[in-house]
């Protein structure tokens, strides 16, 4: 086939593309795995059921708060790397500010702490459990974020990648911010995060072997 | 060059063409793909010194990629950008596969001069699309065959296939990355 009847070919018949198909993409692959994820958390792990009375608590909503930004900040970034010749830009600050922020609660939390307790505060009642309950949760998303990635053109597949198992992790953590007791900076900042880092190192070793195209 | 008179930049120019062809006008489309054609040879061809007779296949691998991705063109970035970038994906992709880095004689980031020569003389593939096409499962190539070679409509070509009009569609979509992942393997 030579080159311009492979033009003519590609360009009969219908050609036309839906508005907002990356988007699109990316609602259908996450809202999914969030759905299956919610399935998953209300099967396994019950939501906590001091629910009414956390919600009066200002350590509720900074976990909310961090889980949900760093969710939109990593689909932001996931968004952008989804676009040949599209830069990153300022998505990897969008994406450290809330992780400093939880650590610099969680430091200043500790400072200020009497030494006896500050063990307490780091480990919390479920530290052994919670990174890995965070990444269950962000299985079924990961999958639907990686999909939503496979369909579109990252060039940068470790990084799409990561991208997508952040993407993933964060929004595991918002869903099982409505189980999880924990209520301090530091066990927050360190186990919450490691249970991210879980699916976004899976992400960086996946992406280039099954992101490209 | 100015924007509001008769004389259009190629970025200008292209970028209202594919826009008029995401949006259903097939011969928008094809004067794009044509126009980008001329574009890719030359910036291709000025980068694989080494592989003349590569040229041709690499630029078809190309133009499906182009194709088969056209849903990500953001129409507010420039398109200079997003064709370079998916043709220096493209062509990173082959001298990886090949190991031979050391061809390069110009550097890749030159995503500006890629629109600032064309290169009209076609070459020979050295592969046959049309025999990758045959590799296809069934589903696929007969929604080619009949959509894209024989130019029938959806329906006309869910009436001849027994398939359903999506069934036909999606066809086409996924039988398009099939034969880019085909003649990609072959390169």
């Amino acid at each position: 086939m030579k080159t311009d009847e492979l033009v003519a070919m590609l360009a009969r018949g219908n050609v036309d593309v839906a508005p907002q198909w990356v988007e699109g993409r990316f609602v259908v692959g996450l809202g999914l795995g969030a759905l299956v994820s919610g399935m998953l958390m209300l099967a396994s792990l019950d939501i906590r059921a001091d629910l009414a009375a956390a919600v009066a608590v200002p350590m509720f909503w900074v976990k909310l708060g961090f889980a949900s930004s760093l969710m939109l900040a990593s689909l932001l970034a996931a968004l952008r790397l989804s676009r040949p010749g599209i830069s990153i830009g300022r998505a990897p600050a969008a994406i450290a500010t809330p992780i400093a922020a939880l650590w610099l609660l969680a430091i200043t939390t500790l400072v200020t702490a009497a030494p006896s307790q500050r063990l307490a505060l780091l480990l919390g009642e479920s530290w052994a459990l919670c990174p890995w309950l965070i990444a269950m949760l962000a299985a079924p998303i990961f999958v639907g974020s990686m999909w939503a990635l496979a369909g579109l053109a990252p060039t940068r597949l470790r990084l799409a990648g990561a991208t997508a198992g952040l993407l993933s992790g964060a929004t595991a953590t918002l869903i099982y911010c409505l189980h999880c007791p924990e209520m301090t900076a530091p066990f927050l900042a360190t186990w919450y995060i490691l249970g991210i880092a879980i699916p976004t190192a899976l992400g960086a070793v996946l992406g280039p072997r099954i992101l490209r195209w | 060059m100015t924007n509001n008179g008769q004389t259009q930049t190629p970025e200008q120019h292209l970028r209202g063409l594919l826009l008029q062809g995401l949006a259903g006008d097939g011969r928008a489309y094809q004067d794009f793909l044509t126009a980008v054609c001329g574009y890719l040879r030359g910036f291709l061809r000025r980068r694989l010194k080494g592989l003349p007779d590569d040229v041709e296949d690499l630029l078809q691998e190309c133009l499906l990629a182009l194709h088969n991705q056209r849903h990500t063109y953001d129409a507010a970035q420039p398109l200079t950008a997003w064709v370079h970038a998916i043709a220096k994906y493209k062509l990173i992709d082959l001298l990886r596969r090949r190991a031979l880095r050391e061809q390069l004689h110009e550097p890749l980031d030159d995503a500006l001069g890629l629109f600032a020569t064309a290169d009209l003389e076609a070459a020979e593939a050295r592969h046959d699309l049309a025999k990758f096409l045959d590799q296809l499962p069934r589903q696929q190539r007969l929604p080619i065959m009949h959509m894209k070679l024989q130019g029938l409509s959806v329906t006309e070509a869910a009436a001849l296939t027994g398939m359903s009009e999506s069934a036909v569609k999606v066809g086409v979509h996924r039988g398009l990355k099939a034969l880019a992942v085909l003649l990609g393997a072959n390169l």
